[in-house]
């Protein structure tokens, strides 16, 4: 992975930068030893490290919008962090860069339950924000499974979803308003308690920039009554085709369950195998679908997927009696990454996600590839909305097998766009899929992105190498080619 | 010479937005332009018509994704989406019946061009977020796309966020793709009679904190729930504070009970069932009750729901208003009677507070020509915003001036 060749010239003045940062961040804000910095090398994304030129943690919107406006007029690249647990390296270090990490924005600053809205700073975590209002019966609905980590600074950044946004929606569907810092050191604040900010949608564009258009200081959330009730099935398939068809029938009769998780066999087994919740092992492919809401909607919706199910020839079929039993349905898909991580050295999480019908048959190419490549899969889904997490199971030890499962990874996501679908689903560009943009989009497609970055950050300082395969100057893709004299379009019908 | 063109694809619309580029010649860019009066009115000669992109491309209801050119008709697609027993969940406005238009003439590019949603927004998301890619032609006349066909995708940008809302002042759509739903099979409306602005945005606020999953909240004072067509609304002879329950028929049903013995404290209550319930929230949705008299000035007010009572309080204070609520209070659609500059300094005083803002919907022409129809910015905000619009439209050849002068 090409990252942008470090500034010597930034690098030499490193002295002067850390003198200057602990002007604007007293104290222990400011981090430049060696040791110290080692725990900010990587981030969730591990197979890729570098050490941070220096850190600062700033603890007030000022003192970020100090540090930026200065970096920006000393041309000093930027790398924001949350709480460090991206999956596509989006918060990997650069050696040139200031590693802006906002852990100490950690304080919840308004529970508001009359407007239903959460008034958080960035680095609180995901399930920090359930914890300020469960007391009163509301959680914060978008769950990645990092969720006891993440932070939601990070969640915006990234978009992050999880296993309920097929029903409530992804990060950018639950956030109300946002205050964040322009890398020229400028505060803005879009949105709040009200609903639609004015004028462009810039709230939708910075849920999901993974830090390259600013630095999030503050958030508005949306929180919700949590569902009376919530009741899952537990459905062996012996094909994975019928699987995908109980899938499609199911959303295909107006149901939108709180989630619908799929596994294949070897996921069901290294499930069971680790948590052993009775998960049936010879099923091909096996779908957790859970319907929440009031009771007696659950209980009518229950009978409509049993018989969707069926239809679709369930080998097993059970339905959770009680929240214990509910959870340990939940419990081999909740420990997959792990139980997996049990029967391998290594393995890679990938995260394409493919429109809901083409399932089976890119479990077929999958499975295709894994014998191309010589490599296990295991697969596992948020099948309802067709985001696929195939873990490729490999030995970093063994030479050579880091680049075949990066390979076999890369064909597997390529796969998914031909098939209609997109590189990732929730976990980023980063670095990781950074140089696969080309699968998805033309370079003028890349370029139009590119220049709303320059409208944020015109010399290109914020989080640079990540996302975008190439780096284009902001006054390069500026340049239009005007034709004069041209034949104003002499097809077009005129009137 | 003023022209008119109107490209059947997209090479045609890159032709004529190459030759507005070379000939510093701006574009005003049209769907079907049943919305020309939303928005600021701005002068071009010259007029891109898409009204030939029409049709839809594809619609997978096991999807739930339909993908359709900008010019197809809003009730087109409604109309398609309803035989599969689906629907645009964010209940997109007809500005038709505000504007005393012909219901029904708006198009889909239209649609979340100007991000029109309606009660449902408080439950299922905006317009805004229901589109999931587009491919459109920009301002610099290059063709390009972004997003895709499915809702999980964080691969690049979301530029359809920033598309929706933009009144066709970033690019000319030529092909959108969003989400679609399940429709409810079954629609009940908890009405809530007598209530005063503060008790109505109380009994809103306590349905909304319900398990009950409302899928509307609205209250009409004393004065406007006479102007509805549904008979027991109409007859109610005070304010009502209507509270929507959708989806499978014994949910709604038993979810129905249940909130009415909840709210019991706050008096009378009656029920809707379902067909009085499409009727009335398509009433509010369309806002019918300040169609008329045609000449007063409506505004849009979008505050925190608990604020809007406030707001209202402090606008009706030696001012003829009328005015009603959607979203929980949180939204405010208000009809002041005939002036220069549609009190807009006195309007956006009183929201600023809430940290709310207010878009004025209705005006003649140049009076939204000469007041702001949407919430200034802060100055580091609007220059960012410009920047934005720099970077797809630099020569400012596509509806200049459609949202903010010069821009």
């Amino acid at each position: 992975m090409l990252m942008p060749k470090p500034d010597s010239s930034i690098i030499a003045r490193r002295a002067e930068i850390i003198e200057r940062l602990r002007q604007i961040v007293p104290g222990e804000g400011v981090i430049a030893e060696q040791d110290e910095m080692r725990v900010y090398e990587s981030d969730g994304l591990s197979a890729y490290r570098q050490m941070p030129m220096i850190v600062v943690l700033p603890e007030k919107t000022e003192q970020v919008a100090e540090i930026l406006a200065y970096c920006h007029g000393e041309g000093i690249k930027v790398v924001p962090r949350g709480a460090g647990t991206s999956l596509s390296g989006g918060a990997l270090p650069l050696a040139d860069a200031v590693l802006l990490g906002l852990g100490k924005f950690n304080r919840v600053l308004d529970v508001d339950f009359k407007n239903r809205a959460v008034v958080t700073q960035p680095g609180v975590t995901n399930l920090g924000i359930t914890h300020a209002v469960q007391h009163d019966g509301f959680y914060y609905a978008p769950d990645p499974s990092s969720q006891i980590a993440c932070s939601i600074g990070g969640n915006i950044a990234e978009n992050s979803g999880g296993v309920h946004c097929l029903k409530y929606g992804l990060t950018t569907n639950n956030v109300l308003g946002i205050e964040f810092v322009t890398i020229e050191g400028e505060v803005m604040r879009i949105g709040g308690k009200h609903l639609d900010s004015e004028g462009y949608d810039l709230l939708g564009l910075m849920t999901g920039s993974e830090g390259l258009l600013g630095v999030v200081t503050e958030v508005t959330v949306r929180i919700l009554k949590k569902p009376s009730t919530a009741r899952a099935l537990l459905v062996g398939f012996a094909s994975s085709e019928e699987a995908g068809a109980c899938v499609a029938q199911v959303i295909g009769a107006g149901i939108i369950p709180g989630g619908m998780e799929m596994m294949d066999n070897p996921a069901i087994n290294a499930a069971e195998d680790f948590v052993g919740t009775g998960y049936p092992r010879d099923a091909a492919a096996l779908l957790i679908v859970e319907l929440d809401g009031p009771e007696v909607e659950v209980n009518h919706l229950i009978g409509r997927v049993r018989e969707v199910a069926e239809a679709n020839g369930a080998t097993s079929l059970r339905v959770s009696e009680n929240e214990a039993e509910r959870d340990a349905f939940w419990a081999g898909r909740k420990s997959a990454f792990p139980a997996v991580g049990r029967i391998t050295p290594d393995y890679m999480c990938m995260d394409g996600t493919i429109p809901r019908k083409m399932l089976p048959e890119i479990l077929r190419r999958i499975s295709a590839l894994s014998e191309k490549h010589e490599m296990r899969v295991a697969n596992v889904f948020h099948a309802g909305d067709g985001n696929l997490h195939p873990l490729i199971l490999f030995d970093a030890n063994q030479p050579g097998q880091l680049e075949t499962a990066e390979t076999f990874g890369g064909d597997i996501l390529k796969a998914c766009v031909e098939l209609g679908g997109v590189l990732t689903g929730e976990h980023g560009v980063g670095i990781e899929k950074r140089d696969l943009m080309g699968e998805m989009f033309t370079e003028v497609d890349l370029n139009q992105q590119q220049r709303v970055k320059c409208a944020f950050d015109p010399k290109g300082l914020l989080n640079p190498g990540k996302v975008f395969p190439q780096l284009h100057r902001c006054a390069e893709l500026g340049r239009m080619h005007i034709h004069k004299g041209q034949m104003p379009f002499p097809d077009i019908p005129r009137f | 010479m003023a022209s008119t063109f109107k490209p059947t694809d997209e090479a045609q619309v890159l032709d004529a937005v190459a030759w507005a580029i070379s000939a510093e010649a701006p574009l005003e860019v049209l769907g079907r332009a049943s919305k020309r009066g939303l928005g600021r009115p701005f002068q071009a000669d010259h007029t891109l018509d898409l009204s030939g992109l029409s049709g839809i491309n594809f619609y997978e209801p096991e999807e739930l994704v339909l993908s359709a050119k900008p010019a197809t008709p809003r009730a087109e697609i409604e109309a398609v989406l309803a035989e599969r027993g689906q629907m645009l969940a964010f209940e997109p406005m007809d500005t038709g019946p505000l504007f005393g238009l012909p219901a029904d003439q708006g198009s889909i590019g239209g649609t979340f061009a100007c991000n029109l949603s309606g009660p449902r927004r408080i439950k299922m998301g905006a317009a805004r977020d229901h589109l999931l890619g587009f491919n459109a032609v920009s301002g610099r006349g290059e063709a390009f796309k972004s997003g895709g066909r499915v809702v999980k995708n964080v691969t690049g940008y979301d530029l359809s966020k920033l598309m929706t809302g933009s009144f066709g002042t970033l690019a000319a759509v030529t092909e959108l793709t969003f989400k679609v739903l399940p429709a409810p099979e079954k629609t009940y409306t908890v009405l809530l009679l007598g209530l005063d602005d503060g008790a109505a945005t109380r009994a809103m606020a306590a349905a909304m904190n319900s398990v009950h999953e409302v899928a509307g909240a609205a209250h009409l004072p004393a004065g406007i729930s006479g102007r509805s067509s549904v008979p027991y609304v109409a007859n109610a002879g005070g304010a009502i504070t209507a509270l929507r329950l959708e989806g499978f028929g014994p949910s709604v049903e038993q979810r129905c009970r249940e909130l009415k013995d909840e709210l019991a404290g706050f008096g009378a209550i009656e029920e809707l069932h379902s067909r009085n319930s499409v009727k009335f929230w398509a009433e509010v949705r369309d806002a019918v009750y300040l169609a008329e008299p045609a000449d007063r000035l409506i505004w849009r007010l979008s505050v925190p729901p608990s604020a809007g009572q406030g707001v209202v309080a402090a606008l009706a204070m030696g001012r003829d208003v009328e005015v009603f609520y959607d979203w929980s209070g949180g939204l405010i659609w208000l009809s002041l009677p005939p002036s220069d500059d549609a009190e807009h300094i006195a309007v956006r005083a009183v929201v600023a507070p809430s940290g709310g803002h207010a878009t004025l919907v209705r005006a003649p022409a140049n009076i939204r020509a000469a007041v702001p129809v949407f919430q200034p910015q802060p100055a580091p905000l609007a220059a960012l915003s410009a920047r934005v619009k720099d970077s797809f439209d630099p020569r400012r050849v596509l509806n200049p001036g459609r949202m903010v002068a010069g821009i």
